[in-house]
C-alpha cells in the first residue's frame, strides 16, 4: 500500500479537518505550525500561515490543537511541520518534548537541513539539488521516512509532476531502505498516481489547504479521490 | 549549528531549506577560491577605481559639528550613490566565476537594487529585483533607475510590503531558480557564507578610511559611527578598526527598527541573530522613515559585537534623523541619505572629539519623503 500524507495548516477547525482527512483515507497528517516568514512555502501556504497567525495560532495554541487532534484520530501519525524560528523561541528540546506529549509522531523543520542539530529527531528532506552525500546523511538521520522534495522550488501546485522525482527516488533508493514520500507540487489525483508510482507515498499540501477552507466534507471527498488514485498504483 | 561555518558566537548559521544547501556550499567554495586568487582582488580593485570611483574622499564637517573634528567617509560619492556598489561589484565578479547568468536581489531603499541593476548591466546578467510596494512608493526615483538599467523590479504586495518581505521573495526565487541564479544579497545578513562575503567586500570602506584619517590627523579616530539596518556599511567601516581596541565603534539604529537595541535571539532569512520578534519567534514589523533601516533583523556579526561589548548600538528617531539631514545639507552642502542621517544625529552629540562617520549614501532618493514632512 502506498501512503497518503495530507498537510493542514493549524487552525481552530484542525481536529475536525484532520478527522475528515483520515476518514477520506489519509495515512498521516502533517500539521503546519505557522511562521510569519515561511521561506519554503509558496503563496497558498504563506497566506494560510498569515490567516492562522491572525486567528491566534501561536505555538501554544498549535500544540493544544495537536492534542485535540490526537484525541479525534488516536491511531494516525501526526507530524508538526514548522520553521526553526518557532523552536528557537520555544526551546528546541522543550518543543520536541511538548509536541510528543501532545501526540506528535515526529517533526519536520523546513529550514533545518540535514546535518544541523542531529540530536533533534525529525523527518529529513532531500531535494533534486541535494548531492548524493547529502541524501546519504539525510537518510541516516531521518526519523522513519525520507521526505523527497520533488521540485527545485517552494510548496504549491504545479502543472505536472516534476521530472526530477524519478532521479531523486533512484538516488535515495541507492542509500536507504526507508520509505520515500514525495511532496511539493502534487495536487491532483493524476499527479498523485504518477508520484505514487515512483515513491512509497505522497504528500499533498497546498491543494489540501485550499480544499480544507471549504470544510471537512469537501476535504474528505478530495482526500478520497487521492486515496483511489494512490491505491490504483498497487492494483495496476 | 555546530557543523556549520559562519558562526559569530551563537549567531549566524544556515537556516534554509535543503534545496539551497548545495548552492551555499558552492558559493562558499567559490568564495574561498576567489579569496585565494590574486586576480580576483586585483579585478575588484580595478573595478572599484575605474568604475566605482574609489577611493572615496574623507571630508571634514566643521560647520555641522563645531568644536569637533568630525570626518565623513564619503560613500555617497561612490558610483550609484551608496556603499552598496562595493558589495554588488564583488558578488557580480563572484557570480561570473560561478558561471551564473541570472541575478536576483532584494532592495529596501532601492540603493542595493540600483547597485545590483548597475553591475548586471555592466556584466550582462539578467536581473530581477524584489521590492516592497511601500518602498516602491517612497523610493520612486530608484525604481525608475533600476528600470532604465534593464532590471525587472517585481513588487511584493503582501505582509509589511517592505524589505523583510522583499528578502523572503528573493530567497524564494533563488530556491526556484538556484541552478542558474546567484542571489546577490545586499547586506551582511542571510545564511553563511553571505555575512562574511558582504563584510569582506565592504571592508574596503574601513581600510581606506583608516589610512585617510591617519594621513589627515596623524592618529586613529576616537570613535567610528555608522547607521545599522542590516548593517553592511557599519560592518565595512568597523572592519578597519576592530583590532584597534582604543577605537570605540558605535552603530545607530532607527528607533522603531532597533533589532540590536530591543530584539531577541531569533531566526530570520537563514540566520540566527538579534531580531524584532515576539515570544513565539514570529517576526515583528519594523518602522522607519528610512526604507534602508526598515528591517527587523540585523547581521549576525553585529549581534556578536554587541554581546562581546566591542561595539555599542544606540538609536535615533525619525525626527532626529530629519534634523541631521537638514543640517548637513544646509551647513556642509552635502545631502545625505536618511539612513546615515541617523548616524549623523548621534555623532554630533558625542563626548569624543575626533569622530569618523560613514556617510553611506546620498539623499536624492529621499527628497520626496523629506519634502512631504
Amino acid at each position: 500500500m502506498k501512503k497518503l500524507v495530507v498537510y493542514l495548516m493549524s487552525g481552530p477547525e484542525t481536529p475536525e479537518l484532520a478527522a475528515a482527512a483520515v476518514a477520506g483515507g489519509a495515512d498521516l497528517i502533517e500539521l503546519g505550525f505557522p511562521f510569519s516568514d515561511p521561506l519554503a512555502d509558496g503563496p497558498v501556504i504563506r497566506r494560510a500561515a498569515e490567516r492562522a497567525l491572525q486567528q491566534g495560532m501561536r505555538t501554544r495554541a498549535c500544540l493544544d490543537g495537536l492534542a485535540r487532534t490526537r484525541e479525534l484520530v488516536p491511531r494516525t501519525p501526526l507530524v508538526p511541520m514548522t520553521y526553526a524560528a518557532l523552536l528557537e523561541a520555544y526551546g528546541w528540546d522543550r518543543f520536541a518534548r511538548d509536541a510528543h506529549a501532545a501526540g506528535a509522531t515526529s517533526l519536520i523543520v523546513a529550514d533545518l537541513p540535514a546535518g544541523e542539530r542531529p540530536e533533534l529527531r525529525r523527518i529529513q528532506l532531500v531535494a533534486p539539488t541535494s548531492t548524493d552525500e547529502r541524501v546519504r546523511i539525510a537518510a541516516e538521520q531521518t526519523d522513519g521516512w525520507l521526505y523527497l522534495v520533488t521540485v527545485t522550488g517552494t510548496t504549491g501546485a504545479r502543472t505536472d509532476v516534476s521530472p526530477a522525482l524519478a532521479g531523486l527516488v533512484e538516488r535515495a533508493r541507492a542509500v536507504t531502505n526507508l520509505p520515500l514520500y514525495a511532496g511539493f507540487g502534487i495536487a491532483t489525483p493524476e499527479q498523485a498516481r504518477t508520484a505514487a508510482d515512483l515513491a512509497d507515498g505522497i504528500v499533498v499540501g497546498s491543494r489540501a489547504v485550499e480544499v480544507a477552507e471549504e470544510g471537512p466534507d469537501a476535504l474528505r471527498e478530495y482526500v478520497r479521490t487521492l486515496r483511489h488514485a494512490v491505491d490504483a498504483v498497487v492494483a495496476a | 549549528m555546530t557543523s556549520t561555518p559562519g558562526l559569530y558566537g551563537t549567531y549566524g548559521g544556515r537556516y534554509v531549506p535543503e534545496t539551497l544547501i548545495p548552492a551555499l556550499d558552492e558559493l562558499e567554495a567559490g568564495w574561498r577560491s576567489a579569496q585565494a586568487d590574486e586576480s580576483f582582488q586585483s579585478e575588484l580593485d580595478e573595478l572599484g577605481r575605474t568604475f566605482g570611483g574609489r577611493p572615496t574622499p574623507l571630508t571634514r564637517a566643521e560647520r555641522f559639528a563645531p568644536g569637533k573634528r568630525l570626518y565623513l567617509k564619503r560613500e555617497d560619492l561612490l558610483h550609484t550613490g551608496a556603499h552598496k556598489l562595493n558589495n554588488a561589484l564583488g558578488q557580480a565578479v563572484l557570480a561570473r566565476r560561478l558561471g551564473k547568468r541570472r541575478i536576483v536581489a532584494e532592495t529596501g531603499a532601492g540603493q542595493h537594487g540600483v547597485a545590483t541593476a548597475t553591475v548586471c548591466a555592466r556584466f550582462g546578467f539578467d536581473c530581477v529585483v524584489y521590492m516592497g510596494e511601500e518602498d516602491m512608493r517612497r523610493q520612486r526615483p530608484n525604481v525608475e533607475r533600476m528600470n532604465l538599467l534593464g532590471a525587472e523590479v517585481r513588487p511584493v504586495d503582501f505582509g509589511t510590503r517592505t524589505l523583510k518581505e522583499a528578502t523572503s521573495e528573493a530567497i524564494r526565487d533563488w530556491i526556484t531558480n538556484v541552478e542558474t541564479t546567484h542571489y546577490l544579497i545586499g547586506s551582511c545578513v542571510g545564511p553563511a557564507p553571505y555575512p562574511e562575503i558582504v563584510r569582506e567586500l565592504q571592508a574596503v570602506i574601513g581600510r581606506e578610511a583608516r589610512e585617510q584619517l591617519r594621513e589627515a590627523e596623524g592618529r586613529l579616530p576616537e570613535i567610528v559611527v555608522a547607521c545599522v539596518g542590516g548593517g553592511s556599511n557599519a560592518i565595512g567601516i568597523f572592519a578597519g578598526f576592530l583590532d584597534d581596541a582604543e577605537v570605540r565603534l558605535l552603530g545607530v539604529e532607527a528607533a522603531e527598527a532597533a533589532s540590536l537595541g530591543v530584539g531577541n535571539p531569533a531566526v530570520l532569512h537563514g540566520a540566527r541573530s538579534s531580531v524584532l520578534s515576539d515570544e513565539d519567534g514570529q517576526i515583528a514589523d519594523a518602522h522607519s522613515i528610512s526604507a534602508g533601516l526598515d528591517y527587523p533583523g540585523v547581521g549576525p556579526e553585529h549581534a556578536w559585537l554587541r554581546d562581546s561589548g566591542r561595539a555599542q548600538y544606540v538609536r535615533a528617531t525619525d525626527e532626529e534623523a530629519l534634523d541631521a539631514f537638514r543640517d548637513l545639507t544646509r551647513l556642509e552642502g552635502i545631502i545625505p541619505a536618511l539612513e546615515p542621517a541617523h548616524a549623523l544625529a548621534r555623532a554630533r552629540e558625542l563626548d569624543e572629539e575626533l569622530v569618523l562617520v560613514c556617510l553611506s549614501g546620498r539623499g536624492d532618493k529621499d527628497l520626496a519623503e523629506v519634502l512631504a514632512r
